[in-house]
C-alpha cells in the first residue's frame, strides 16, 4: 500500500492555505520526519506565518496540562477562533516508539472541524518539545488557526524550549510539589508568564497559592511597564462540571498577557527570539547534515571513533580538523 | 533526521468500558517502535476518523469487547472511504465469535485479531502491510 503521491510543494501550500487538514497533516509528517524537500516546503509556508497567538502550556506529567487545554480550546472556540493544538509526549529511548495520550483529554472537541490537534513524540529531542515543533506551529498558522496551543511533555526544572515557540507561557503546578524555595529556583519557574495552580481543591492548595503569590514580589523590578507574573488557581477536572474552576480567569490572564505584549511592543522581542532560535536550529541541522554526508562511505567516522577510543586523539581535535578542512573547501 | 515512524490510532468505540486489551496493544506497539495515539473509551466513528486525518495515521486500531463490532466496523470503514483514507489500515481486535471475522473483513477491516493473539503476529502484520511512505 504505497502512500499517495504528493503534489508539488506549491500545490501543497496552496491547499494548506485553504485550510485542507489532510495536507496539513501530511506536511507535518514530512517536517517531523525531516524528509527530503521539507525545507523547500517550509520556505513556502513561512511567509504566511507570524500572526497567530501562540500559547505554551508546560509543567510536570500529571499536573493537568491536557485537561486545562481541553477547556481553553472550548473558550477560544466560543470566541469564534480556530484553534490548533500541538501536544508533545516523550518517545521511548529504547524502542523509539511513543504512547501519545494527550488527545484522550480533548475528546469534547473530537468532532469540531475548527480544532486541529496533532500529537508528537519528542524523538529524543531535549528541552520539552520535539525538534519539529516550531515548524508544526508555523504550518498550523498558515492553515488559518487563530490560536495555537503548544503542550510540552511532562517538563522538569530545565525543559524550557517552550519560550522560543510560545508568546505566552503558562506553567502548571499542583499542590504538594514543594515549598517556596522550589518556586524561587531558576529554569522553568522563570519562564512562566502565568502560573496555574491546578487541582486547587486539594489539601494544601491555599498555602501553596500564598507561597507562589509571594515569589512574584521577590523578583527585581524592571520598570513600571513590565509584566507582573500572575498566579491563577484552577480545577480542570472534576466529577461534576459545576466544580470546574478558574478557566475564565486563565483565559483572562492569557488575554491580559497578550495585550501587554502588544501594547508594550515586547512582542517584537518575542518574535525575534523565536526566529533566532529557528535560525540556530536550522544552521546546526544543515551543517551537521553536510558534514556527515561528506564523511559518509569514507569510513572516516569509524576511524575517528577508534582513534578517540585508543587515546590517539579526542572529539575536540577531530571536530576542529574536520571543520577546518570543510571550511577550506 | 529522515526517520519514518509508523503512527497508529488505538481506540475503543461506543459504550464499551473494557480498555485493558487496547492498553496492552498500545503498549506493545510503543515497544515495537511505533507512535501510538491512544484515544481511549467512548469514541465515535467520526472522532476516530478525524483523529486519523489530523495525526496522518498509518493504522486505525479498534478494540471491541461489547458485541458492537458488527455495528461500528462498517461505519468506520465507510467513513474511511468517504474521506479517501484508502491508504490507511483498519485493524480490529477484541472478543467476538470466530464466524464474525470474515464478516468484518468483508465490511472493510483489513485484519482481525481475536483475544489470545500473541503480540508478534500483530506487529508483523502492521509492519508488512502498512503504507510505504513516499
Amino acid at each position: 500500500m504505497p502512500k499517495k503521491r504528493l503534489d508539488s510543494p506549491r500545490e501543497m501550500v496552496q491547499r494548506l492555505l485553504a485550510g485542507d487538514r489532510r495536507i496539513a497533516a501530511r506536511m507535518i509528517t514530512l517536517v517531523e520526519d525531516g524528509a527530503e524537500g521539507c525545507n523547500d516546503l517550509m520556505k513556502l509556508v513561512y511567509p504566511h506565518t507570524g500572526k497567530a497567538v501562540v500559547v505554551g502550556v508546560t509543567g510536570s506529567g500529571g499536573s493537568g496540562k491536557s485537561s486545562l487545554i481541553n477547556h481553553l480550546i472550548g473558550k477560544f472556540r466560543n470566541q469564534g477562533k480556530r484553534v490548533g493544538v500541538v501536544a508533545v509526549d516523550p518517545s521511548s529511548p529504547f524502542s523509539g516508539g511513543a504512547l501519545l495520550g494527550d488527545r484522550i483529554r480533548f475528546q469534547a472537541h473530537s468532532l469540531d472541524e475548527g480544532v486541529y490537534i496533532r500529537s508528537m513524540g519528542s524523538r529524543g529531542y531535549l528541552g520539552g518539545l520535539a525538534r519539529a515543533t516550531s515548524d508544526v506551529v508555523r504550518i498550523m498558522e498558515a492553515m488559518g488557526n487563530d490560536v495555537i496551543i503548544v503542550e510540552t511533555l511532562g517538563a522538569g526544572q530545565d525543559e524550557i524550549d517552550i519560550i522560543h515557540v510560545a508568546q505566552t507561557c503558562a506553567l502548571v503546578l499542583t499542590p504538594g510539589m514543594g515549598d517556596d524555595i522550589q518556586a524561587m529556583k531558576a529554569g522553568i519557574m522563570e519562564i512562566a508568564d502565568l502560573i496555574v495552580l491546578n487541582k486547587a481543591d486539594l489539601e494544601g492548595a491555599n498555602l501553596c497559592l500564598r507561597n507562589l503569590e509571594a515569589i512574584v514580589h521577590y523578583s527585581l523590578d524592571k520598570g513600571e511597564s513590565r509584566w507582573v507574573l500572575r498566579v491563577v488557581p484552577t480545577v480542570a477536572s472534576a466529577s461534576k462540571n459545576e466544580n470546574i474552576q478558574g478557566i475564565d480567569d486563565l483565559v483572562e490572564a492569557i488575554e491580559a498577557h497578550q495585550a501587554y505584549l502588544h501594547d508594550s511592543r515586547a512582542i517584537d522581542e518575542v518574535q525575534a527570539k523565536r526566529v533566532e532560535q529557528e535560525l540556530g536550529l536550522v544552521f546546526k541541522d544543515e551543517l551537521q547534515k553536510v558534514i556527515f554526508k561528506g564523511l559518509k562511505g569514507t569510513g572516516k567516522k569509524r576511524q575517528y571513533i577508534k582513534a578517540i577510543l585508543e587515546g590517539r586523539t579526542d572529539p575536540y581535535s577531530v571536530v576542529e580538523q574536520v571543520l577546518g578542512a570543510f571550511l577550506k573547501t | 533526521m529522515g526517520e519514518n515512524k509508523i503512527k497508529v490510532i488505538v481506540s475503543k468505540v461506543g459504550l464499551d468500558g473494557h480498555d485493558r486489551g487496547a492498553k496492552v496493544v498500545a503498549s506493545l506497539l510503543k515497544e515495537a517502535g511505533m507512535e501510538v495515539v491512544y484515544l481511549g473509551m467512548y469514541q465515535t466513528p467520526g472522532g476516530i476518523i478525524k483523529a486519523a486525518i489530523d495525526e496522518d495515521a498509518d493504522v486505525i486500531g479498534v478494540s471491541y469487547l461489547s458485541g458492537e463490532h458488527l455495528v461500528y466496523t462498517p461505519q468506520i470503514a465507510a467513513a474511511m472511504q468517504d474521506h479517501a483514507l484508502d491508504d490507511v489500515l483498519l485493524v480490529v481486535g477484541g472478543s467476538f465469535p470466530p464466524e464474525d471475522i470474515p464478516v468484518m473483513k468483508q465490511m472493510g477491516a483489513h485484519e482481525v485479531f481475536r483475544g489470545g493473539t500473541l503480540t508478534q503476529p500483530i506487529i508483523d502484520y502492521i509492519i508488512s502491510n502498512v503504507r510505504k511512505k513516499v
